[in-house]
């Protein structure tokens, strides 16, 4: 399985109350180590709701756990945090501005999730 | 024995609500009414515990991290200093004139949230009103790339959706409200028309209506822009043209895609065409409690919104260049002082890492993934709740922040004094 | 210490010392009699000011210095700053800035000018806060702020309602909560209608949503100011600003507020015959013969220098139609309840007929006005020019010479049908004493000012007698502010922090509770919250009301 989507990041309530509660804590690492994903993408990629999918771009990558959203099929989903931070670029076009939204992210298996998506 | 504050400032978002009641017991707060989810956090989460600045992790005395921060500054050749949104005005100026007189760079987080919305100001200029007018005058509401239901929370009851006033008694019966996003969201939920675009496509969805709007959309051929039918646009062109008085409000949706400053030109463009036919402003959705005010203050003192280098002895302006991103991922930078903000949290890895490799100074109320890499972190006191200061909203409405609880840890801006005098 | 400035020519107008040679003697920052024995003469330190000018500190009556619209004028102007630029010494802050200049550098520009007093010209009160941070961070200059009020909801409502009683409580209240020094009125009615995309034209046109006229808002705001006691009097930009024509309804409103004292400002921008929308002429005749007449009033020139400027006003509309003019960038702002204005760049070039119609004005205006102690030097900076070009202004009012050069500089066009080529007065250097401080501190009410009597701040500038006027007061051989020279050889020698003045006028307290209704039903920030803390002006000094 590989795709390719466009990503969006931004601010969620639940991100911004694991912010009060400490970036240290288990309540902001839930509300940033997320991503999501439009349902029939995750029915054609056959990706339940949970499992870990490995997100890369030119960046980096990084593991996330995977949940359906209201999304148009294509667009993925992530809130704002150190996460979604692995996949975004230091290349600002001479804004100053990263590019944290729009930007192409391929889709893999998790290496360490494999067995257990194949098998929903 | 249970004290009340009425008329307390939340900081938390560019919203900077100003009729926050909060109880207090003892030295913390115990109740807070009014607050949306984000206020209450800044206010209950808030650990008024004294705590002793630390130097490469060991506890010190303020003396000693202030000599040592000192140091660290003044040996370095090109320091950067970054943030400020989140501190009040009084530290923001200080921290400037510390800036100048170091010869550093300095930026604050405008450079990875509204920078291009300073840069579409300075290239077309920027029709814009206060956030009562919104409330008392607004017919038709525009929300552009952000979604306030989770960023901006109070904002549709106090300002705008639901708000009532002079002309607007019958608050959101009295209005038509408009979100565009690429994305249905809680925001989208709640409007009477939710415009959704093809990501990647709002330059082509305001130019097609900039177009109608200037009386040439008959030479328009396509059939659809991004995503929506051209007779929709049309429509909305018409809507906008015919409101009695119109606001826009932007945000990330726009600054965070390609395109960043020649998109929201483009919205800045079509409001400022609207005015030959009504009323229309925008208004920045600025997400920090006083990004809004480090705005004011470096223009004040500097000259420039953000990225400026002191280094040849006044203020050079540099987007792209003098952007703290942009100085980390090239390594410019060989130590940082970090003021009210945590970029270890929101900036790409790369430059996130950068930070981890140089000596960094951190002024911050909490602990926050940037101290942790911190040589020496300052807990100081957080305004509006432990100490008085100034912070402006985002309609550029400066207002007077008020102490909740005993003023038990030094303020940015003592802080700030002290090392710019050690290092004088 | 006691300092002196010995065998200096002074220029004193409101003690009527004409180039007299006097000592100024000065100790604890105010003008004090000569030392009364040998001993503290020899204790006191001096200056020998043989063969130098002395006058006191410049008072400017009009500037747009700090505050909101100030600072969006910075920020959407980095193309402004890039070439003028200041770098810091071990004793002053680093700035930049031509039109727009920032904070420190400000403060210093005015005190190398000799200039120890600034007016800021118009703040919208519900951002006063911001105002008075940038006065803090303006070093040396004792500083105001006027407040504007000639679009104001709760007043033009109290008008409608024939309440002109509650309008003084509210205006009293409101320069308390403002720390404010004077009433300000743009444009009266017509930035309210433009909100509704209209604008006033005559003194007798409706406010939208009000049914108040601007007439009704200018006499009544004037009473307001009289009944208060206020030691400035209302400071007015009028109607039609800018456009072919005004010059009529200036003399008309000048005319329906006589026996009133007032001020209007800028006078230059109200003064062009023609019509709208057409290539103006200079009305400057008509305009000084009505100033002549009518002694209650004192002006403002707002004399073009040819070059960059930014236009910066609270006149929403004026803004506008600039914008369509010249197709540049735009800012726009309506603050809630109480005004709007705008900002728009602007080039002024001594071929454009507009421009050359625009500077040939307000020299005419200067030449034409017969009493100096009524007609004042300002540029209204930064929209004529930046207030750094005073001293050229000043060559061309004292050296007829150069100004019939810069006048060969000029449109043809407007040079052949201009009445200035005729206009041979020069002023003296006693006039323009005048018409830079000792004038305008007293049209200010500011009683220690302007002048070199004993019990005045000692704030003084020393000039060397220069055939080249511009270069005279452009560069002071001595500023002193509060008795410390500040300024030497035109450089910056000390830093130091001026005063904000301010008034508190008395009122009746029973509008407070009106007032809390009223912020509710339609502003977006407490009742409690909006008043400035004396936080704001730790230097502050209250001026009285009569």
């Amino acid at each position: 399985m590989d795709a390719t989507f466009k990503l969006v990041t931004g601010r969620t309530r639940s991100q911004a109350d694991g912010l009060h509660k400490g970036k240290g804590t288990e309540a902001y690492r839930q509300a940033t180590e997320r991503v999501e994903m439009n349902q029939g993408d995750m029915g054609a990629l056959g990706l339940n709701e949970g499992s870990t999918v490995h997100l890369r771009t030119d960046a980096g990558s990084v593991d996330v756990m995977v949940y359906q959203g209201e999304l148009p099929s294509g667009l993925l989903f992530m809130p704002l945090g150190p996460a979604a931070n692995r996949l975004i670029d230091v290349e600002t076009d001479a804004t100053g501005t990263p590019r944290y939204k729009d930007l192409p992210v391929i889709v893999e298996r998790s290496v360490r999730e494999g067995e257990a998506a194949s098998d929903g | 024995m249970a004290k009340v504050v009425e008329n307390a400032v939340c900081t938390f978002c560019g919203c900077l609500c100003d009729d926050i009641t909060v109880e207090v017991e003892g030295n913390a707060v115990s109740q807070v009414r009014r607050t949306c989810a984000n206020g209450r956090g800044v206010f209950m989460h808030y650990d008024p515990a004294p705590r002793q600045p630390t130097v490469r992790g060991e506890e010190v005395t303020w003396g000693e991290a202030v000599e040592e921060a000192a140091t660290i500054l003044s040996e370095a050749h090109s320091p950067l200093i970054y943030g400020l949104s989140s501190t009040a005005s009084e530290a923001q100026r200080k921290c400037v004139a510390l800036a100048d007189y170091l010869g550093a760079v300095i930026d604050t987080t405008s450079s990875v949230c509204h920078g291009p919305t300073g840069l579409a100001m300075q290239a077309v200029g920027e029709p814009t009103c206060t956030l009562g007018e919104v409330r008392n005058r607004a017919d038709l509401l525009v929300f552009w790339g952000c979604n306030p239901a989770a960023a901006h929370m109070r904002h549709f009851n106090r300002y705008s959706v639901t708000a009532r006033g002079r002309l607007t008694p019958n608050g959101k019966r009295d209005r038509t409200t408009v979100v565009v996003d690429v994305r249905p969201t809680a925001s989208t939920r709640i409007a009477d028309q939710f415009l959704q675009v093809e990501l990647g496509s709002d330059f082509e969805v305001l130019t097609t209506l900039l177009a109608f709007v200037q009386g040439k959309g008959d030479r328009l051929t396509a059939e659809e822009v991004g995503g929506v039918p051209m007779a929709e646009l049309e429509a909305l062109a018409e809507h906008m043209m015919s409101c009695r008085f119109g606001v826009a409000f932007m945000g990330m949706g726009l600054t965070h895609t390609p395109g960043q400053d020649l998109t929201v030109s483009e919205l800045f463009k079509l409001v400022a065409a609207l005015n030959d036919h009504t009323r229309f402003s925008v208004i920045p959705m600025r997400g920090h409690g006083n990004v809004a005010g480090a705005d004011q203050v470096m223009s004040w003192q500097c000259g420039y919104p953000f990225a400026v280098n002191f280094a040849r002895g006044y203020p050079v302006y540099g987007p792209g260049e003098f952007t703290a991103v942009d100085v980390l991922a090239r390594q410019e930078a060989d130590a940082a002082l970090i003021l009210a903000s945590d970029p270890v949290a929101h900036f790409p890895r790369r430059a996130a890492d950068e930070l981890g490799k140089i000596p960094v100074v951190v002024l911050d109320p909490m602990p926050s993934l940037t101290t942790e890499i911190a040589s020496v972190v300052f807990p100081t006191a957080c305004y509006g709740v432990e100490a008085k200061g100034t912070a402006y909203r985002m309609d550029g409405v400066p207002i007077q922040l008020r102490a909740v609880l005993p003023t038990t840890r030094p303020t940015d801006e003592e802080i700030l004094d002290q090392i710019t005098e050690a290092v004088r | 210490m006691m300092l002196g400035i010995l065998n200096g020519r002074v220029y004193d107008p409101i003690h009527e010392v004409d180039g007299e040679v006097q000592d100024v003697w000065m100790d604890d920052g105010k003008i004090v009699p000569p030392p009364a024995t040998e001993e503290a003469r020899r204790q006191a330190r001096t200056i020998d000011a043989t063969g130098l000018v002395v006058m006191a500190g410049g008072v400017d009556v009009h500037s747009h210095i700090a505050g909101a619209k100030v600072n969006a004028g910075r920020k959407f102007r980095p193309e402004d700053h890039r070439d003028h630029v200041r770098a810091r010494t071990p004793l002053t802050r680093s700035g930049a800035g031509y039109t727009t200049p920032t904070t420190a550098m400000m403060g210093y520009l005015y005190a190398e000018m000799g200039y120890t007093t600034v007016m800021e010209a118009a703040t919208a009160p519900l951002v006063a806060r911001h105002t008075h941070e940038e006065l803090e961070d303006i070093p040396i200059l004792d500083t105001g702020a006027y407040i504007t009020m000639g679009n104001n909801h709760f007043i033009m409502e109290s008008i409608r309602r024939g309440e002109r009683e509650k309008a003084r409580d509210y205006v009293a209240w409101l320069l308390r909560a403002t720390k404010g020094y004077a009433i300000k009125i743009v444009n009266p009615g017509g930035v309210e209608n433009w909100k509704w995309r209209g604008n006033v034209k005559e003194l007798d046109d409706e406010v939208i949503g009000f049914e108040v006229t601007p007439r009704q808002i200018l006499e009544t705001l004037a009473w307001v100011n009289d009944e208060l006691g206020l030691p400035h009097v209302p400071h007015i930009h009028g109607l039609n600003l800018g456009q072919g024509g005004n010059a009529r309804t200036t003399v008309e409103t000048i005319r329906a507020l006589d026996g009133r004292p007032c001020h209007f400002c800028h006078l230059q921008f109200l003064s062009y015959e023609g019509e709208p929308d057409t290539l103006p002429r200079s009305g400057a005749v008509q305009v000084a013969q009505a100033v002549n007449e009518h002694r209650n009033v004192t002006i403002d020139v707002g004399q073009v220098v040819f070059g960059s400027a930014t236009t910066m006003t609270s006149d929403g509309p004026l803004q506008y139609h600039l914008h369509r003019l010249t197709g540049d960038k735009w800012l726009n702002d309506y603050v809630e309840a109480e005004t709007g204005g705008g900002l728009v760049p602007m080039e002024y070039a001594p071929r454009n007929a507009a421009n050359a119609t625009q500077w040939a004005t307000g020299l005419e205006l200067f030449l034409l006005i017969d009493d100096p102690w009524r007609v004042f030097l300002t540029t209204d900076h930064p929209n004529a020019g930046p207030f750094f070009r005073y001293p050229y202004v000043i060559k061309l009012l004292m050296d007829r010479q150069a100004r019939a050069e810069a006048f060969e500089e000029i449109s043809p066009r407007v040079r052949k049908r201009s009445t200035l080529g005729q206009l041979e007065r020069e002023y003296s250097l006693y006039e323009i004493a005048i018409i830079t401080r000792a004038g305008t501190a007293r049209a200010l009410g500011l009683d220690n000012k302007g002048h070199l009597g004993v019990g005045a701040d000692a704030d003084v500038a020393v000039y060397v007698d220069l055939d080249d006027r511009e270069e005279m007061f452009a560069s002071p051989r001595y500023v002193i502010k509060d008795g410390e020279i500040v300024v030497q050889d035109g450089k910056v020698v000390r830093e130091q922090q001026g005063r904000t003045l301010y008034v508190e006028p008395a009122y009746d307290r029973g509008i407070e509770k009106e007032l809390r209704d009223y912020f509710r039903d339609y502003y977006t920030i407490q009742f409690d919250n909006y008043p400035v803390s004396p936080d704001y002006v730790p230097r502050g000094e209250v001026v009285a009301c009569r």
